[in-house]
């Protein structure tokens, strides 16, 4: 069976224009990313069936959603399309329980049924206890969970989530990621993670669609995003440094390298990430307060508008942005020996569970 | 908690006592007027308790008729994107500006015994709206509906869509929607609309005088009775008035906890 693909033509009223092609294939999570505004929330409508497209085409599994070629047009109800809604959009008036049996009675479960199946995908998501608890009175974490219940239960063929993790605050989000990122192994169609985020997109993602002003500009893993963006757009966005490592007292050990980072608080498994701009490049050992400086080699060297991307080797990959001006400065070419220096401060890290 | 009172500036206060004044002012003179020694014996006389069930009768009867019609088309307005709404709001909203007097008229001339649906309707089944309990009904819904309608149109307006975009991506057609969802979530605003509606209704005057006349123990509501009272009994007059005050008083105190948000 095919999982999602969708070529999608809309146009807004105000002149916002959409196209757009997508595919995800059954098992497999894509993250659509791409600032405010690109158009991420009309993919969302259009796939749920809640906008009808303009033009092109949407087929999930062997139907067809949405043709207007030939006035196909298969309603939001009828699509079996769990959407996870930015701020989740829990019924208030509903308890956690109800919240989640709402899909299996809309899909002609009987009430008792329904109520007995939302109870299992409440222990599920581990929030058994909360049943009778409205969203009015449940933390953000426990609301996120229910949300992710509700658009599983009724067992749909396609997984929307819309900026799952935004609605939390940064201290729970790495948590709710992980149990994220759990439940989406769970679900064995195709995922489409929206997000503004590429920490998460990274981090979820088997796939990376970037999408600008409402085109799809890259495709890709996370690692053709980070270390070859397309765009001067893609590379502020997703073309940042970012290393899985072990913290404890200050520092992050990346496969025996050592960095040096300003918060002390985090211990154990964690990401770190460093914007290419935030490093700079010298041709001696730099001098002053650096915490992190060493000697590496240039392996590649990338033109991107006003500024160059340089990719740099062993001990640890990474890439740095300078003018073109300091590039040819500093002489730089494959090969060149070159320092590094990157300040503990510009290094944010945040627990991995 | 520590608590930072703050005076409100004397401009300010000056202007608010005037105006709380203005509706203190009447509602005294009414008690300091009042007979209390009649107070139970005109209370309880036949023409003021029948004009007292007449009027929760029929305002009661005109806010439930109200709701019927008047619910769907304040989702209808909210909701279709028709062209032209403009002008059915202004038609729905007209009685809220238009002199009762007038939609009594109008009411007259369209559903009287000679008016232009009353007269084939009088003539095919002999049924004459104006002069009795209908048409007391019939002018209360007329003034008073447009308060249930604007306020549940805004209501449902102010309701964020997600919700029911929710509800449809979960297998909810429209009418589970509606029934689960937004109706349940609107609740407050219906409340409230029925409410105004109902008070609206309870106080009408102008359009029943007009409409349905001043016939004792038929169509003779509270407002008509006090009315024909200021002509012949003063005293009288003080205890109806007293009477309705109590009665609005009291539903809308009981109402409130529940169900009247004014935020």
């Amino acid at each position: 069976m095919n999982g999602l693909v969708a070529d999608l033509r809309v146009v807004r009223p105000g002149g916002f224009r959409l196209a757009a092609g997508l595919h995800i294939d059954r098992g497999e999570t894509v993250a659509l990313l791409g600032p405010n505004g690109a158009g991420k929330s009309t993919v969302v409508l259009a796939l749920a069936g809640l906008l009808p497209v303009d033009g092109g085409v949407i087929t999930l599994g062997d139907e067809t959603l949405d043709r207007p070629s030939t006035g196909t047009f298969v309603p939001a109800e009828r699509r079996r399309i769990g959407v996870v809604f930015q701020d989740y959009a829990l019924f208030p008036h509903l308890t956690a329980l109800d919240n989640v049996a709402f899909g299996l009675e809309a899909h002609g479960r009987s009430r008792s049924g329904a109520r007995r199946e939302a109870s299992t995908w409440l222990d599920k998501v581990g929030l058994g206890e909360a049943e009778r608890i409205r969203p009015g009175e449940l933390s953000g974490g426990q609301a996120q969970r229910v949300a992710l219940a509700r658009a599983l239960a009724f067992g749909p063929d396609l997984l929307l989530l819309d900026e799952p993790l935004a609605a939390l605050d940064a201290t729970t989000r790495p948590a709710l990621r992980a149990v994220l990122a759990e439940h989406l192994e769970g679900f064995e169609g195709p995922r489409l993670l929206i997000t503004h985020d590429p920490l998460e997109a990274f981090v979820l993602a088997d796939r990376i669609y970037v999408i600008e002003h409402g085109a799809i500009t890259q495709t890709g893993t996370a690692d053709d995003i980070r270390l070859r963006p397309r765009s001067p757009y893609a590379a502020d966005l997703g073309g940042t440094n970012l290393f899985v490592g072990t913290a404890a007292g200050g520092h992050l050990d990346v496969g025996g390298h050592r960095l040096s980072v300003a918060d002390h608080t985090v211990s154990g498994p964690a990401i770190a990430t460093v914007h290419p701009r935030a490093i700079s490049l010298h041709r001696r050992p730099p001098e002053g307060s650096p915490r992190n400086a060493w000697e590496t080699s240039v392996r590649h060297l990338e033109p991107l508008g006003e500024r160059v991307r340089v990719q740099l080797g062993t001990p640890l990959p990474i890439t740095a942005e300078i003018t073109p001006a300091s590039a040819a400065e500093l002489g730089l070419e494959a090969d060149v020996k070159v320092w590094i220096s990157i300040k503990a401060t510009e290094i944010s890290i945040e627990a991995q569970p | 908690m520590r608590r930072i009172r703050r005076r409100t500036p004397w401009p300010i206060a000056t202007l608010a006592l005037i105006g709380l004044a203005f509706f203190v002012v009447p509602l005294a003179g009414l008690l300091a007027q009042a007979p209390w020694s009649r107070l139970v014996e005109v209370a309880s006389s036949g023409l003021v308790l029948d004009a007292l069930g007449l009027s929760l009768l029929t305002s009661a009867l005109a806010t439930v008729a109200g709701a019927i019609v008047g619910i769907p088309l304040a989702w209808f307005l909210a909701r279709s994107e028709q062209r032209g709404l403009g002008i059915v709001r202004a038609i729905v909203t007209l009685p809220l500006v238009l002199p009762p007097v007038v939609g009594g008229a109008a009411l007259l001339f369209a559903l009287g015994r000679r008016g232009s649906l009353g007269g084939p309707l009088a003539e095919a089944t002999g049924f004459v709206l104006p002069f009795s309990i209908w048409g007391v009904v019939v002018a209360n819904a007329f003034v008073a509906m447009p308060f249930l309608i604007i306020t549940v149109e805004g209501a449902i307006r102010a309701l964020d869509q997600r919700y029911e975009h929710a509800a449809a991506t979960l297998g909810a057609g429209r009418w589970t929607t509606m029934r689960r969802v937004t109706l349940p979530m609107v609740a407050p605003g219906i409340m409230s609309g029925l409410v105004l509606s109902w008070a609206r209704a309870f106080g009408e005057f102008g359009a029943t005088i007009t409409f349905a006349g001043n016939l004792g123990g038929r169509t003779q509501t509270l407002p008509l009775a006090v009315f024909v009272a200021l002509e012949s009994d003063r005293e009288a007059a003080i205890v109806i008035s007293l009477l309705m005050v109590a009665v609005s008083i009291t539903v809308l105190v009981l109402l409130r906890d529940r169900w009247w948000r004014v935020t």
